[in-house]
């Protein structure tokens, strides 16, 4: 069976350019609507890169800014100042 | 020319490493009583890794700005009357469940990792349970000051602490969280941390959540959300803990997965009462409880043991009858509340035709065949005048304390009964989940406040339902029995005949 990385973010405004960013940046990634909320799923690493999200918003984008609008998570995360990364790999 | 910025790697390692010291007053083991007993071995514990590099002035500033938004949130529900907008009246009965069952738990948490963040001897984890019981503590208080608009309108939501430390199907969550605080700080960790945390947790705030969103309870699901964005930290630290124990010496791995076999029966147990409420509860509803199971269980589950499988970790014992149990255990509970509704804490209902055929289509498996059957006889003798009441006290299950209503895996039409021998007595149990944990640990489980037995050995206010109510502060008449014909009802009527009167 797949591992599937996965992502639940707030479905507003804070988060639209973030899923924006996750959909161009990772092909293949398959979203969930659930009502007030987003699951993006993915069988393999599941990336969000500041300059996607920067270029997408219009305005500089801290990572960790990730704190105000994720729900919930699976895999493994790695997070620096360029990008934040769920994943199952090592 | 200036310094290069650090890092966020960097800038964290600085920020929190190297701020711990060894004692020298006192030798580190008595100021650490606590993290030998259990048996798991630390050789380093440098060698724990944040996932979320979240220094405390970062941490400030994000829990402020989440707190701002929420409570803006807040301000313009209760200035809007949003308790008037939501679905259905009978939606509020999924807060009185949250509000007496989930709430007390999340204060539980609080108190829990300020204690295994005070006993535990590494820095690193030291700081993330400091900051779980921070957000555990926001946590309850966002939910109290939440529902307390609800509270202006309905009944059922005033006692909610007192009821939980005394109402019978409470003692459900309240005794698991009990079990988990009784523990050494390295299970708590396993349990609350890993168990609930990490595998479990999503089965209870995203459905919750979203199925808020969903009726039109725009506070309650930003609330929700708002707590689960400190959940994924939570999570990161679930899954951290287990990697660094198994990590840390290969004698850990089989307390280890003692612990996560107890805590993920222990936690599918309670996890019952939220198939109830998303299969029943909800008049709009967002996805069965076995379409959640197969989303966050079997699919969530499956990849972090395939991951954990590298470790020497096997999937929780009994996974597979806790898979097949979904067709069943919502279904079960409602059955349970629907014959004691004049002891529970919310309302009940028989489902109508529609949610019917909605169950028949989600369960196909199961609901035509076991169910939907005993619900048609139910409501057909409540139109009779002759609604069945159950008014035998239940036998409980020593472990789980939920009455003994749950089937045999294979064979849905035989109840399951387990029981043991310990010290001359007789315990009994809903399941061999239940009963391997009575086994393993009989001088913790033998010592069970059991609310039937409480009230058959006089400890609950007296002999009859009124009194065990009264002494439960439940309003006999208002917060239990039936909706239909509840001041509940008649209020949600009001508001409604009142505003097709005013649109003409």
């Amino acid at each position: 069976m797949a591992q599937i990385a996965s992502l639940t973010l707030y479905h507003n405004d804070d988060a639209r350019p973030i899923i924006e960013a996750i959909l161009a940046d990772n092909p293949g990634v398959r979203v969930m609507n659930l009502p007030g909320c987003v699951k993006l799923d993915s069988d393999g690493p599941l990336v969000i890169n500041r300059a996607s999200v920067e270029e997408r918003l219009g305005r500089t984008w801290d990572p960790q800014e990730m704190h105000l609008v994720i729900i919930s998570m699976a895999g493994h995360l790695d997070e620096d100042d360029d990008q934040f990364t769920v994943s199952w790999r090592h | 020319m200036t310094a290069k910025k650090l890092g966020l790697k960097q800038r964290y390692a600085h920020m929190t490493r190297g701020l711990d010291w060894e004692t020298t007053y006192q030798p580190m083991d008595k100021v650490f009583p606590y993290d030998q007993f259990e048996g798991i071995k630390i050789k380093d514990w440098s060698a724990w890794e944040d996932p979320f590099r979240l220094t405390m002035d970062a941490y400030w500033k994000f829990q402020a700005e989440k707190e701002r938004k929420l409570y803006a949130v807040l301000d313009a529900f209760a200035q809007n009357n949003g308790q008037a907008s939501v679905s259905d009246g009978r939606y509020i009965n999924t807060l009185k469940l949250f509000l007496t069952g989930v709430s007390p738990l999340e204060y539980q948490a609080h108190r829990g990792f300020a204690f295994t963040g005070r006993h535990l001897r590494g820095a690193g984890p030291r700081v993330a349970a400091q900051m779980q019981s921070l957000d555990e503590l926001r946590h309850v208080q966002t939910q109290i000051h939440t529902i307390s608009q609800y509270n202006k309108y309905f009944d059922g939501l005033s006692e909610f602490p007192h009821m939980h430390d005394r109402v019978w199907y409470l003692s459900v969550p309240k005794s698991f969280f009990d079990d988990a605080r009784a523990a050494g700080p390295f299970e708590f960790m396993i349990a609350i941390g890993f168990a609930f945390e990490y595998v479990l947790t999503n089965l209870l705030f995203v459905p919750f959540m979203s199925g808020a969103a969903y009726n039109g309870d725009m506070s309650t699901v930003t609330f929700g959300f708002s707590a689960q964005s400190d959940e994924s930290r939570h999570m990161t630290l679930g899954i951290e803990v287990i990697k660094f124990l198994l990590e840390q010496h290969p004698d850990n791995l089989p307390i280890v997965q003692k612990w996560v076999d107890k805590w993920f029966w222990r936690g599918f147990r309670v996890l019952g009462l939220v198939a109830m409420m998303m299969d029943y509860m909800l008049p709009k509803k967002v996805m069965s409880w076995k379409e959640a199971w197969e989303i966050y269980f079997t699919e969530g589950g499956g990849s972090l043991f395939q991951d954990l499988a590298r470790y020497g970790i096997k999937v929780p014992k009994y996974a597979d009858v806790a898979t097949e149990a979904a067709e069943h255990i919502s279904h079960q509970n409602w059955a349970v509340f629907y014959q004691y509704t004049h002891a529970a804490g919310f309302h009940t209902w028989m489902p109508d035709r529609e949610h019917l055929d909605w169950l028949s289509e989600k369960y196909p498996n199961t609901f035509d065949k076991y169910y939907r059957p005993r619900w048609e006889m139910w409501a057909q003798a409540e139109k009779e005048g002759k609604r069945f009441y159950n008014m035998a006290l239940p036998q409980l299950c020593q472990v789980c304390q939920i009455p003994m209503a749950y089937t045999e895996p294979g064979d849905p039409t035989t109840i399951c009964f387990r029981e043991t021998q310990f010290k001359g007595e007789t315990y009994h149990f809903c399941s061999d989940g239940c009963k391997d944990i009575f086994d393993d640990e009989p001088e913790k489980y033998a010592q069970s406040w059991l609310p039937v037995h409480q009230i058959f050995q006089g400890n609950c206010g007296g002999p009859t339902v009124p009194d065990v109510l009264n002494w439960y502060r439940m309003n006999n008449g208002a917060d239990n029995m039936d909706y239909a014909g509840s001041p509940d009802e008649k209020l949600w009527n009001e508001w409604h005949a009142k505003a097709a009167e005013a649109a003409g």
